[in-house]
């Protein structure tokens, strides 16, 4: 399928002859990489769908082209095909630049032992096309392109949607309603909300080219602060898939943006980095350029009653770190499960309101970063330049500056610190995978073949990891029993050798002790992992009523 | 570790002169420059957060204020 090309055709569905409106548990608005997502993780967990989207198209231009380790993980659980992650380009690495000379590289990925890795670069359209291939694959999921929602009627016991068509009007009685439908979302404006924050004065080019032939250059990230080729300001250059790459030039705000998005201006600029490169006498085509301003901005709440807001409707970033596609899968994921948990009458209402809480904190999170990178990337005033500039000289020579050089820092999933479903520790632990945390991914045996951790995690169920060894016999008890009539739970015994065995439980052999060292798992240590594979209690010796007392407090169950 | 003001150089007016020194002959722009520097310099030989941020909060004050919040 050529993605940029494909064309869904619009179809006329029998709700629109109905007399009145047909109900639909929930109705999710933008087919974008967050509707998608959110729309086959219901479907998996038998939840109905209705995607409406208004256009007939994917994304033009490639647009979002980073996707992090955790979208590729959440990938995975969706039943997304592998195929997305070999057609993108894998990247770990980030170099800064001050003049011609790096100052500056980090590595995102210092440990080899994770199935995916920190990045993939990959054009926007990619991703929703694989998005679709998987959605239109689960009999749960309703797809209507040109299905444009004009109207939205926010009750108590729903929600009733106007939407247009090219055949006109139609009503639907939605049960909750997620709007998925970006920065401008239209859903948020016809409830009357806003998302609120700063805009930047800056404005940036994207221009993505085309070489002809191939070209010798590392999988990088390689950013500039005021290259020889575009003195005084940044430039930010990816590689994506089809020998395309992604050139990023900081153009002040000063910049007339109808002038800078003409191509004869846009092609000096490419010729002059390409002159200071290996690549200079390389031919290229310009394949899409935008001029863009940011901001960063988010609604005060992302649920309003059964009107929940994901992604760019709920929240903005600037560019740098790649967080707004990434934490818009994250929030996604999150609403999935939980959703699924109320409809299905497994959990109360208010186990939606923490979607609110945990994804309202990770957006000033991402936020926060992205405000940061920003004003480091455009000083907002003489004196915050000069320090700028400070740190950009001292870092050639002193390794403590580099920590202060700021070109985005690049998205990692965030870990629900506050969160009201966590259960504080009791047992002392060492490392990351703190309540709230996402699980770390290790590689394993199970059943005689190699896989990875967060393959066997999820499912739309809750899981348990046990640590083999004395008191996991008491541990596996203690959590079936725990679970017994509240959440189906998956309880998976982690062993350091084959042939180790406990009734109810699948054995993942731990033969590089990875998870072990990750988890800092001893014998009969286990662990509470959310659907959405976040850690949500921890003990070195559970009991039955600390078990059920987590559980029943990750689903906010009175 | 708490902000210390109580005096602590090892030598106190020796230091001064050396601080006068490293800016002579740069003009007002290379002084900003050196100052800057030093400042985050220092800053990472501190390094404690909390005392970075009394630190920012008594030298904001002292501008604010003129005469500063200690004597």
């Amino acid at each position: 399928m050529d993605y940029q090309q494909v064309v869904f055709p619009y179809r006329r569905g029998t709700d629109q002859d109905a007399a009145k409106p047909v109900h639909h548990a929930v109705v999710v608005v933008g087919a974008g990489p967050v509707g998608l997502s959110l729309a086959i993780d219901l479907a998996q967990q038998q939840v109905p769908v209705l995607l409406l989207d208004n256009d007939d198209r994917l994304s033009t231009g490639s647009r979002a082209i980073c996707f992090a380790k955790r979208t590729l993980e959440i990938f995975d659980r969706l039943g997304v095909d592998a195929g997305l992650v070999d057609k993108g380009v894998s990247w770990n690495t980030g170099r800064v630049f001050l003049r011609d000379e790096p100052i500056y590289s980090f590595d995102l990925q210092p440990e080899t032992t994770h199935e995916r890795p920190a990045f993939i670069n990959i054009q926007q359209y990619y991703v929703e096309g694989y998005l679709v291939e998987r959605a239109l694959a689960l009999p749960l999921v309703e797809l209507r392109w040109k299905h444009d929602v004009v109207g939205v009627e926010p009750r108590d016991d729903g929600v009733t949607l106007v939407v247009r068509t090219p055949d006109g009007d139609y009503a639907i009685d939605a049960g909750h309603v997620v709007a998925c439908d970006g920065a401008r979302s239209a859903v948020r404006a016809l409830i009357g909300q806003e998302a609120k924050g700063r805009t930047f004065k800056d404005r940036f080019l994207i221009a993505d080219v085309r070489f002809k032939g191939s070209v010798d250059f590392p999988a990088e990230r390689w950013f500039w602060f005021d290259p020889p080729f575009h003195p005084g300001y940044s430039v930010l250059l990816h590689k994506q898939p089809d020998d395309v790459w992604r050139i990023d030039f900081q153009l002040g705000w000063d910049a007339d943006p109808d002038r800078e998005r003409q191509p004869e201006n846009i092609l000096p600029r490419v010729r002059a980095l390409l002159a200071h490169s290996a690549m200079k006498d390389a031919e290229f085509e310009l394949v899409w350029a935008s001029v863009y301003t940011f901001s960063c901005e988010r609604m005060a709440r992302f649920r309003h009653g059964r009107v929940l807001f994901a992604g760019d409707a709920a929240h903005r970033v600037s560019p740098f770190g790649a967080r707004g596609a990434n934490s818009g899968v994250q929030d996604a994921e999150n609403l999935a499960w939980k959703l699924a948990a109320v409809l299905q009458g497994r959990a109360g209402d208010t186990l939606l309101d923490s979607y609110g809480i945990e994804r309202e904190a990770a957006a000033d999170e991402n936020i926060g970063h992205s405000t940061r990178a920003t004003d480091f990337i455009t000083p907002k005033s003489e004196i915050s330049r000069l320090f700028r500039d400070a740190t950009l000289q001292l870092a050639r020579d002193h390794a403590f500056a580099r920590a202060l050089v700021n070109s985005g820092r690049l998205s990692t999933a965030s870990t629900l610190h506050a969160s009201p479903l966590n259960t504080p520790d009791v047992d002392a632990f060492a490392g990351a995978m703190v309540p709230g945390a996402p699980a770390l991914d290790a590689p394993l045996r199970c059943d005689g073949r190699d896989g990875w951790l967060l393959r066997h995690l999820g499912d739309g169920a809750f899981a348990a990891l046990v640590f083999d060894g004395e008191h996991a016999a008491d541990a596996v008890l203690a959590l079936r029993q725990a679970a017994e009539g509240l959440a189906p739970l998956q309880v998976l015994l982690v062993a350091s050798a084959d042939g180790v065995r406990l009734p109810g439980t699948r054995t993942l052999v731990d033969a590089a002790g990875l998870i072990r060292r990750r988890y800092d798992g001893a014998a009969g240590t286990s662990y509470l992992l959310r659907p959405d594979q976040h850690v949500c209690a921890r003990w070195r010796r559970v009991s039955p009523d600390a078990a059920r007392s987590a559980l029943r407090r990750a689903m906010a169950v009175q | 570790m708490p902000l210390n003001t109580a005096p602590n150089f090892e030598a106190a007016d020796t230091f001064y002169a050396a601080l006068i020194d490293a800016h002579h002959d740069l003009s007002a722009e290379q002084s900003h420059q050196l100052n800057a520097k030093l400042v985050l310099m220092l800053a990472n030989h501190v390094g404690d957060n909390a005392t970075l941020n009394e630190a920012l909060a008594a030298a904001r004050a002292s501008v604010l204020h003129g005469g500063g919040t200690k004597e």
